[in-house]
Protein backbone atom coordinates (compact mmCIF):
# COMPACT_ATOMS: atom_id res chain seq x y z
CA UNK A 1 0.00 0.00 0.00
CA UNK A 2 1.35 3.81 -1.21
CA UNK A 3 0.28 5.95 0.69
CA UNK A 4 -0.32 9.21 -1.30
CA UNK A 5 0.03 12.32 1.55
CA UNK A 6 -2.79 15.00 1.68
CA UNK A 7 -1.83 18.10 2.56
CA UNK A 8 -4.69 20.49 0.91
CA UNK A 9 -2.15 21.00 -2.19
CA UNK A 10 -1.87 19.46 -5.18
CA UNK A 11 -3.75 17.29 -7.77
CA UNK A 12 -3.86 13.69 -5.80
CA UNK A 13 -6.32 12.15 -8.01
CA UNK A 14 -3.88 12.18 -11.11
CA UNK A 15 -1.45 10.58 -8.98
CA UNK A 16 -3.94 7.76 -7.47
CA UNK A 17 -5.20 7.56 -11.16
CA UNK A 18 -1.79 6.62 -12.48
CA UNK A 19 -1.01 4.14 -9.97
CA UNK A 20 -4.32 2.63 -10.40
CA UNK A 21 -3.08 2.44 -14.33
CA UNK A 22 0.38 0.78 -12.68
CA UNK A 23 -1.57 -1.38 -10.41
CA UNK A 24 -3.23 -3.07 -13.61
CA UNK A 25 -0.33 -4.71 -14.09
CA UNK A 26 1.96 -5.00 -10.71
CA UNK A 27 0.46 -6.28 -7.29
CA UNK A 28 2.09 -3.43 -4.21
CA UNK A 29 0.79 -0.58 -6.63
CA UNK A 30 -2.34 -0.14 -4.52
CA UNK A 31 -2.72 3.22 -2.96
CA UNK A 32 -5.00 5.53 -0.42
CA UNK A 33 -5.10 9.26 -0.48
CA UNK A 34 -4.88 10.35 3.40
CA UNK A 35 -3.91 13.07 6.18
CA UNK A 36 -3.72 10.30 9.00
CA UNK A 37 -0.65 9.63 10.52
CA UNK A 38 -1.18 5.94 11.76
CA UNK A 39 -2.12 5.08 7.94
CA UNK A 40 1.20 6.67 6.80
CA UNK A 41 2.86 4.93 9.21
CA UNK A 42 1.38 1.72 8.20
CA UNK A 43 2.28 2.12 3.99
CA UNK A 44 5.30 0.15 2.52
CA UNK A 45 5.56 3.76 0.71
CA UNK A 46 4.44 7.51 0.91
CA UNK A 47 4.13 9.85 -2.19
CA UNK A 48 4.76 13.68 -1.16
CA UNK A 49 2.78 15.41 -4.23
CA UNK A 50 2.22 18.86 -4.43
CA UNK A 51 1.63 22.29 -6.28
CA UNK A 52 1.42 25.61 -4.85
CA UNK A 53 3.19 27.50 -2.31
CA UNK A 54 6.20 26.10 -0.52
CA UNK A 55 5.78 27.96 2.87
CA UNK A 56 1.90 27.49 2.74
CA UNK A 57 2.45 23.73 2.10
CA UNK A 58 4.89 23.22 5.29
CA UNK A 59 2.44 24.94 7.15
CA UNK A 60 -0.24 22.37 6.31
CA UNK A 61 1.98 19.85 6.97
CA UNK A 62 2.92 21.04 10.46
CA UNK A 63 -1.08 21.87 10.98
CA UNK A 64 -1.93 18.44 10.11
CA UNK A 65 0.73 17.18 12.19
CA UNK A 66 2.39 14.98 9.31
CA UNK A 67 5.87 16.19 9.24
CA UNK A 68 6.69 14.03 12.49
CA UNK A 69 5.30 10.88 10.89
CA UNK A 70 6.84 11.42 6.91
CA UNK A 71 10.05 12.45 9.00
CA UNK A 72 9.71 9.16 11.28
CA UNK A 73 9.10 6.79 7.91
CA UNK A 74 12.19 8.17 6.38
CA UNK A 75 14.23 7.43 9.25
CA UNK A 76 12.85 3.80 9.26
CA UNK A 77 14.18 3.21 5.66
CA UNK A 78 10.83 3.81 4.01
CA UNK A 79 11.09 4.56 0.37
CA UNK A 80 9.28 8.12 -0.29
CA UNK A 81 8.85 9.72 -3.60
CA UNK A 82 8.39 13.77 -3.60
CA UNK A 83 7.03 15.16 -6.61
CA UNK A 84 7.22 18.74 -8.02
CA UNK A 85 6.80 21.07 -4.85
CA UNK A 86 6.62 17.70 -2.77
CA UNK A 87 10.23 17.05 -3.86
CA UNK A 88 11.21 20.07 -2.84
CA UNK A 89 9.93 20.29 0.50
CA UNK A 90 12.33 17.55 0.90
CA UNK A 91 15.46 20.40 1.14
CA UNK A 92 16.32 22.34 3.76
CA UNK A 93 15.00 25.61 2.72
CA UNK A 94 13.29 27.74 0.32
CA UNK A 95 13.45 31.31 -1.02
CA UNK A 96 9.95 31.37 -2.37
CA UNK A 97 7.69 34.34 -0.58
CA UNK A 98 11.12 35.02 1.99
CA UNK A 99 12.78 32.18 3.70
CA UNK A 100 10.88 29.13 5.24
CA UNK A 101 12.36 25.55 6.18
CA UNK A 102 11.64 22.84 4.48
CA UNK A 103 11.89 18.82 5.97
CA UNK A 104 15.08 19.04 5.77
CA UNK A 105 15.46 15.39 4.66
CA UNK A 106 17.82 16.33 1.75
CA UNK A 107 20.30 19.18 2.45
CA UNK A 108 20.07 21.87 0.22
CA UNK A 109 17.99 25.16 -1.14
CA UNK A 110 15.40 25.72 -3.20
CA UNK A 111 15.83 28.39 -5.31
CA UNK A 112 13.82 30.95 -8.19
CA UNK A 113 14.64 30.55 -12.02
CA UNK A 114 15.97 33.83 -12.84
CA UNK A 115 13.98 35.43 -15.71
CA UNK A 116 15.36 36.48 -18.97
CA UNK A 117 14.00 37.64 -22.25
CA UNK A 118 15.04 33.99 -23.67
CA UNK A 119 13.87 32.57 -20.33
CA UNK A 120 9.41 31.95 -19.50
CA UNK A 121 8.68 31.31 -15.88
CA UNK A 122 6.94 28.90 -14.99
CA UNK A 123 9.31 26.65 -16.94
CA UNK A 124 6.51 24.75 -18.22
CA UNK A 125 6.09 21.55 -21.04
CA UNK A 126 8.38 18.87 -21.53
CA UNK A 127 11.58 18.72 -21.27
CA UNK A 128 14.88 16.25 -21.22
CA UNK A 129 15.91 14.23 -17.88
CA UNK A 130 19.49 13.29 -18.44
CA UNK A 131 20.69 10.51 -16.55
CA UNK A 132 23.44 7.26 -15.95
CA UNK A 133 21.38 4.70 -14.88
CA UNK A 134 22.35 5.37 -10.97
CA UNK A 135 19.38 5.06 -9.48
CA UNK A 136 16.83 1.93 -9.22
CA UNK A 137 13.73 5.18 -9.99
CA UNK A 138 14.91 5.24 -13.39
CA UNK A 139 15.32 1.61 -14.37
CA UNK A 140 13.82 1.37 -18.21
CA UNK A 141 13.81 5.28 -18.69
CA UNK A 142 15.83 6.11 -21.77
CA UNK A 143 18.43 8.62 -21.12
CA UNK A 144 17.23 12.06 -22.18
CA UNK A 145 13.72 11.19 -22.23
CA UNK A 146 10.95 13.78 -21.78
CA UNK A 147 8.95 14.53 -18.88
CA UNK A 148 6.48 17.05 -18.18
CA UNK A 149 7.42 19.85 -15.54
CA UNK A 150 5.61 22.72 -14.69
CA UNK A 151 7.61 24.82 -11.64
CA UNK A 152 9.34 28.38 -10.98
CA UNK A 153 11.90 27.27 -8.38
CA UNK A 154 14.31 24.28 -8.31
CA UNK A 155 16.13 22.50 -5.64
CA UNK A 156 19.57 22.52 -5.47
CA UNK A 157 21.41 20.16 -3.34
CA UNK A 158 24.45 20.36 -1.08
CA UNK A 159 26.18 17.63 -1.89
CA UNK A 160 26.03 16.34 -5.80
CA UNK A 161 25.64 12.89 -5.46
CA UNK A 162 22.16 13.46 -4.74
CA UNK A 163 21.75 14.55 -8.05
CA UNK A 164 20.62 11.62 -10.19
CA UNK A 165 18.93 12.86 -13.13
CA UNK A 166 19.74 16.31 -14.58
CA UNK A 167 17.91 18.75 -17.19
CA UNK A 168 18.97 22.03 -18.73
CA UNK A 169 16.51 25.44 -18.63
CA UNK A 170 18.86 28.33 -18.66
CA UNK A 171 20.94 26.68 -16.40
CA UNK A 172 21.72 22.84 -15.83
CA UNK A 173 19.39 21.61 -12.64
CA UNK A 174 18.81 18.89 -10.60
CA UNK A 175 15.59 17.02 -11.78
CA UNK A 176 15.50 13.91 -10.41
CA UNK A 177 17.24 13.70 -6.34
CA UNK A 178 18.17 10.89 -4.59
CA UNK A 179 19.37 9.87 -0.91
CA UNK A 180 18.97 6.60 0.18
CA UNK A 181 15.22 5.17 0.28
CA UNK A 182 14.35 9.13 -0.34
CA UNK A 183 13.61 10.39 -4.25
CA UNK A 184 12.51 13.27 -5.57
CA UNK A 185 11.50 14.43 -8.98
CA UNK A 186 10.65 17.67 -9.95
CA UNK A 187 8.63 16.64 -13.04
CA UNK A 188 5.08 15.23 -13.08
CA UNK A 189 5.26 11.37 -13.45
CA UNK A 190 1.71 11.17 -13.08
CA UNK A 191 1.70 13.57 -16.38
CA UNK A 192 4.51 12.09 -18.38
CA UNK A 193 3.35 9.67 -20.30
CA UNK A 194 4.09 6.29 -20.70
CA UNK A 195 7.64 7.20 -19.27
CA UNK A 196 6.30 8.29 -16.27
CA UNK A 197 4.39 5.59 -15.56
CA UNK A 198 7.53 3.81 -15.48
CA UNK A 199 8.58 5.93 -12.70
CA UNK A 200 5.76 5.27 -10.81
CA UNK A 201 6.12 1.78 -11.49
CA UNK A 202 10.02 1.65 -10.83
CA UNK A 203 8.74 3.45 -6.98
CA UNK A 204 6.58 0.64 -6.05
CA UNK A 205 8.72 -2.08 -6.92
CA UNK A 206 11.25 0.03 -4.47
CA UNK A 207 8.45 0.01 -2.04
CA UNK A 208 7.75 -3.75 -2.63
CA UNK B 1 16.28 21.62 -23.86
CA UNK B 2 12.37 22.23 -23.72
CA UNK B 3 10.26 21.41 -26.06
CA UNK B 4 7.50 23.24 -28.20
CA UNK B 5 4.46 22.02 -27.34
CA UNK B 6 1.75 20.68 -29.94
CA UNK B 7 -1.84 20.91 -28.02
CA UNK B 8 -5.25 19.31 -29.83
CA UNK B 9 -8.20 21.51 -28.70
CA UNK B 10 -11.60 19.37 -27.96
CA UNK B 11 -14.64 22.00 -27.91
CA UNK B 12 -17.26 20.01 -25.79
CA UNK B 13 -20.62 20.66 -25.89
CA UNK B 14 -22.75 18.62 -24.14
CA UNK B 15 -20.30 15.90 -23.31
CA UNK B 16 -19.40 16.02 -27.09
CA UNK B 17 -16.16 17.04 -29.49
CA UNK B 18 -17.25 19.71 -31.43
CA UNK B 19 -15.73 22.07 -33.57
CA UNK B 20 -16.82 25.06 -35.74
CA UNK B 21 -15.42 27.62 -37.89
CA UNK B 22 -15.73 31.19 -35.85
CA UNK B 23 -16.97 29.77 -32.92
CA UNK B 24 -20.26 28.60 -35.55
CA UNK B 25 -21.77 25.83 -37.42
CA UNK B 26 -20.31 22.95 -34.84
CA UNK B 27 -20.07 19.55 -36.17
CA UNK B 28 -19.86 16.44 -33.69
CA UNK B 29 -16.85 15.22 -34.13
CA UNK B 30 -17.25 12.39 -31.23
CA UNK B 31 -16.51 11.15 -27.45
CA UNK B 32 -13.70 13.53 -25.86
CA UNK B 33 -12.21 10.86 -23.58
CA UNK B 34 -11.79 8.54 -26.52
CA UNK B 35 -10.72 11.26 -28.76
CA UNK B 36 -8.13 12.60 -26.00
CA UNK B 37 -6.74 8.95 -25.58
CA UNK B 38 -6.44 9.07 -29.34
CA UNK B 39 -4.44 12.42 -29.28
CA UNK B 40 -2.32 11.28 -26.43
CA UNK B 41 -0.97 7.94 -28.01
CA UNK B 42 -0.84 9.87 -31.44
CA UNK B 43 1.95 12.19 -28.94
CA UNK B 44 0.15 15.18 -28.23
CA UNK B 45 2.01 16.95 -25.67
CA UNK B 46 -1.68 18.22 -23.56
CA UNK B 47 -4.76 18.48 -24.13
CA UNK B 48 -7.60 21.47 -23.92
CA UNK B 49 -11.06 20.99 -23.63
CA UNK B 50 -13.43 23.55 -23.96
CA UNK B 51 -16.69 23.18 -22.77
CA UNK B 52 -18.95 25.72 -24.90
CA UNK B 53 -22.57 24.70 -23.29
CA UNK B 54 -21.20 26.19 -20.27
CA UNK B 55 -24.88 26.68 -18.70
CA UNK B 56 -25.28 25.57 -15.05
CA UNK B 57 -26.46 22.16 -15.55
CA UNK B 58 -24.06 21.22 -17.67
CA UNK B 59 -21.21 22.23 -15.08
CA UNK B 60 -21.26 18.37 -13.71
CA UNK B 61 -21.16 16.84 -17.01
CA UNK B 62 -17.69 18.89 -17.55
CA UNK B 63 -16.85 17.60 -13.80
CA UNK B 64 -17.57 13.97 -14.73
CA UNK B 65 -15.76 14.24 -18.46
CA UNK B 66 -12.52 15.61 -15.81
CA UNK B 67 -12.98 12.75 -14.07
CA UNK B 68 -12.98 10.24 -16.86
CA UNK B 69 -10.19 11.90 -18.57
CA UNK B 70 -7.85 11.70 -15.43
CA UNK B 71 -8.71 8.06 -14.97
CA UNK B 72 -7.50 7.00 -18.79
CA UNK B 73 -5.17 10.11 -20.00
CA UNK B 74 -1.69 10.90 -18.35
CA UNK B 75 -0.26 13.70 -20.01
CA UNK B 76 -1.72 17.33 -19.16
CA UNK B 77 -4.68 18.63 -19.97
CA UNK B 78 -6.95 22.04 -18.98
CA UNK B 79 -10.28 22.57 -18.97
CA UNK B 80 -11.95 25.78 -19.65
CA UNK B 81 -15.42 27.62 -20.36
CA UNK B 82 -17.51 28.95 -17.82
CA UNK B 83 -15.23 28.89 -14.86
CA UNK B 84 -16.10 31.43 -12.84
CA UNK B 85 -15.85 30.66 -9.26
CA UNK B 86 -12.73 29.35 -6.88
CA UNK B 87 -15.03 26.67 -6.50
CA UNK B 88 -15.82 26.17 -10.05
CA UNK B 89 -11.60 25.47 -10.59
CA UNK B 90 -11.08 23.83 -7.31
CA UNK B 91 -13.86 20.90 -8.45
CA UNK B 92 -12.14 20.51 -11.66
CA UNK B 93 -8.47 20.33 -10.21
CA UNK B 94 -9.33 17.90 -8.01
CA UNK B 95 -10.97 15.78 -10.76
CA UNK B 96 -7.72 15.44 -12.09
CA UNK B 97 -7.96 18.38 -14.88
CA UNK B 98 -3.94 19.76 -14.54
CA UNK B 99 -4.60 23.48 -15.64
CA UNK B 100 -8.14 25.81 -15.63
CA UNK B 101 -8.66 28.54 -18.28
CA UNK B 102 -10.62 31.12 -17.53
CA UNK B 103 -11.55 33.80 -20.01
CA UNK B 104 -14.75 35.95 -19.20
CA UNK B 105 -14.73 35.71 -15.57
CA UNK B 106 -10.72 36.80 -15.73
CA UNK B 107 -12.12 39.76 -16.96
CA UNK B 108 -14.83 40.35 -15.35
CA UNK B 109 -13.49 39.68 -11.79
CA UNK B 110 -10.06 40.42 -11.79
CA UNK B 111 -9.14 38.95 -8.13
CA UNK B 112 -10.17 35.44 -9.31
CA UNK B 113 -7.07 34.76 -11.16
CA UNK B 114 -4.85 35.72 -7.89
CA UNK B 115 -7.83 33.50 -5.86
CA UNK B 116 -7.38 30.49 -7.69
CA UNK B 117 -3.70 31.10 -8.51
CA UNK B 118 -2.40 31.49 -4.71
CA UNK B 119 -4.71 28.39 -3.97
CA UNK B 120 -3.70 25.98 -6.96
CA UNK B 121 -0.06 27.71 -8.17
CA UNK B 122 0.36 29.51 -11.35
CA UNK B 123 0.77 27.09 -13.05
CA UNK B 124 -2.88 26.07 -13.02
CA UNK B 125 -3.94 29.28 -14.15
CA UNK B 126 -4.38 29.37 -18.12
CA UNK B 127 -6.13 32.96 -18.85
CA UNK B 128 -7.81 32.92 -21.89
CA UNK B 129 -7.62 35.93 -24.58
CA UNK B 130 -10.02 36.19 -27.43
CA UNK B 131 -7.95 39.11 -29.40
CA UNK B 132 -9.91 41.18 -32.05
CA UNK B 133 -7.50 43.12 -34.55
CA UNK B 134 -8.68 46.99 -34.92
CA UNK B 135 -6.27 48.77 -36.76
CA UNK B 136 -2.77 48.59 -35.71
CA UNK B 137 -3.92 46.63 -32.46
CA UNK B 138 -5.84 44.01 -30.86
CA UNK B 139 -9.15 43.95 -28.53
CA UNK B 140 -9.75 42.02 -26.07
CA UNK B 141 -13.61 40.25 -26.56
CA UNK B 142 -15.17 37.97 -23.95
CA UNK B 143 -18.62 35.84 -24.05
CA UNK B 144 -17.31 33.33 -26.65
CA UNK B 145 -15.56 36.25 -28.85
CA UNK B 146 -19.07 38.21 -29.35
CA UNK B 147 -18.79 41.00 -26.54
CA UNK B 148 -16.20 43.80 -27.33
CA UNK B 149 -14.72 45.27 -23.90
CA UNK B 150 -12.64 48.07 -24.86
CA UNK B 151 -9.66 46.43 -23.22
CA UNK B 152 -6.06 46.41 -25.60
CA UNK B 153 -4.68 42.86 -25.82
CA UNK B 154 -1.32 43.38 -24.95
CA UNK B 155 -1.67 45.47 -21.64
CA UNK B 156 -4.16 42.74 -20.33
CA UNK B 157 -1.66 39.97 -21.29
CA UNK B 158 1.05 41.82 -18.78
CA UNK B 159 -1.74 42.54 -16.14
CA UNK B 160 -3.16 38.74 -15.94
CA UNK B 161 0.59 37.74 -15.72
CA UNK B 162 0.79 40.07 -12.92
CA UNK B 163 -2.02 39.27 -11.08
CA UNK B 164 -0.74 35.91 -11.42
CA UNK B 165 -1.80 33.39 -14.56
CA UNK B 166 0.78 30.65 -15.42
CA UNK B 167 0.37 30.65 -18.88
CA UNK B 168 -2.00 32.97 -21.59
CA UNK B 169 -4.44 30.70 -24.78
CA UNK B 170 -4.29 33.62 -27.31
CA UNK B 171 -6.52 32.87 -29.42
CA UNK B 172 -7.28 35.50 -32.66
CA UNK B 173 -10.91 35.75 -33.55
CA UNK B 174 -9.80 36.64 -37.12
CA UNK B 175 -8.39 33.75 -37.86
CA UNK B 176 -10.16 31.23 -35.64
CA UNK B 177 -11.92 28.14 -37.87
CA UNK B 178 -10.31 29.90 -41.34
CA UNK B 179 -6.99 27.36 -41.06
CA UNK B 180 -5.15 29.95 -43.00
CA UNK B 181 -2.79 30.80 -40.47
CA UNK B 182 -1.84 32.08 -36.54
CA UNK B 183 -1.98 35.74 -36.24
CA UNK B 184 1.94 35.51 -36.16
CA UNK B 185 1.93 39.46 -35.54
CA UNK B 186 -0.35 39.07 -32.15
CA UNK B 187 1.59 36.25 -31.30
CA UNK B 188 5.19 38.15 -31.01
CA UNK B 189 3.75 40.96 -29.52
CA UNK B 190 2.00 39.29 -26.72
CA UNK B 191 5.26 37.32 -25.96
CA UNK B 192 7.58 40.21 -26.24
CA UNK B 193 5.14 41.33 -23.64
CA UNK B 194 4.80 39.07 -21.13
CA UNK B 195 7.67 36.36 -19.45
CA UNK B 196 4.85 33.56 -19.41
CA UNK B 197 4.49 30.99 -21.29
CA UNK B 198 2.08 31.61 -24.41
CA UNK B 199 -0.23 29.41 -26.59
CA UNK B 200 -1.30 30.37 -29.83
CA UNK B 201 -4.46 29.36 -31.17
CA UNK B 202 -6.86 30.36 -33.51
CA UNK B 203 -6.10 29.42 -37.38
CA UNK B 204 -3.96 26.26 -37.70
CA UNK B 205 -3.75 25.39 -41.32
CA UNK B 206 -0.99 22.95 -41.27
CA UNK B 207 2.27 22.30 -40.10
CA UNK B 208 4.06 25.22 -41.77
CA UNK B 209 1.46 27.84 -39.81
CA UNK B 210 3.03 25.99 -36.64
CA UNK B 211 6.62 26.45 -37.75
CA UNK B 212 5.63 30.24 -38.16
CA UNK B 213 3.93 30.66 -34.99
CA UNK B 214 7.30 28.97 -33.26
CA UNK B 215 10.14 30.81 -34.72
CA UNK B 216 8.47 34.71 -36.32
CA UNK B 217 5.45 34.82 -33.27
CA UNK B 218 8.03 33.37 -30.74
CA UNK B 219 4.62 31.29 -29.12
CA UNK B 220 5.85 28.04 -26.44
CA UNK B 221 2.74 26.39 -27.83
CA UNK B 222 0.74 26.26 -30.49
CA UNK B 223 -3.07 25.09 -30.23
CA UNK B 224 -4.77 23.22 -33.14
CA UNK B 225 -8.66 21.76 -33.50
CA UNK B 226 -9.91 20.77 -37.11
CA UNK B 227 -6.79 19.84 -38.88
CA UNK B 228 -6.53 17.28 -36.55
CA UNK B 229 -9.83 16.42 -35.61
CA UNK B 230 -10.48 15.76 -39.35
CA UNK B 231 -7.51 13.98 -40.32
CA UNK B 232 -5.90 16.49 -42.39
CA UNK B 233 -2.70 15.68 -40.52
CA UNK B 234 -1.90 13.88 -38.13
CA UNK B 235 0.15 15.26 -34.84
CA UNK B 236 3.47 12.93 -35.87
CA UNK B 237 3.49 14.44 -39.49
CA UNK B 238 3.43 18.25 -37.62
CA UNK B 239 5.95 17.08 -35.43
CA UNK B 240 8.54 15.61 -37.98
CA UNK B 241 8.01 18.40 -40.14
CA UNK B 242 8.74 20.64 -37.49
CA UNK B 243 11.66 18.68 -36.27
CA UNK B 244 13.10 18.57 -39.72
CA UNK B 245 13.04 22.53 -39.83
CA UNK B 246 14.59 23.02 -36.63
CA UNK B 247 11.99 23.45 -33.83
CA UNK B 248 12.69 21.38 -30.63
CA UNK B 249 9.98 18.65 -30.48
CA UNK B 250 8.91 15.57 -28.11
CA UNK B 251 9.28 11.96 -30.36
Amino acid sequence: MIAIVDYGLGNLRSVQCALRRVGAERIGAESIITSDADEISGADGVILPGVGAFWRAMENLRELGLTKVVLESVRNGKPLLGICLGMQLLFSESDEHGRHDGLGIIPGKVKRFVESPSLKIPHMGWNEVRHQDLSPLLIAVKDEEFFYFAHSYYVVPDEPAAVIGSTDYGLTFASVVQSGNVFGVQFHPERSGLDGLTILENFCAICA
Amino acid sequence: MLAKRIIPCLDVKDGRVVKGRSFVNLRDAGDPVECGKQYSDAGADELVFLDITATLEARKTILELAARVAEEVFIPFTIGGGISTIEDARGLLSAGAEKISINTAAVRNKPLITEISEAFGNQAVVVAIDAKRTGESWEVYINAGTTPTGIDVIEWAKEVEQLGAGEIMLTSIDSDGHNAGYDIELNAAVNEAVSIPVIASGGAGGPEDMLRVFTEGKADAALAASIFHYGTYTIAEVKDYLRQHGVHVRD
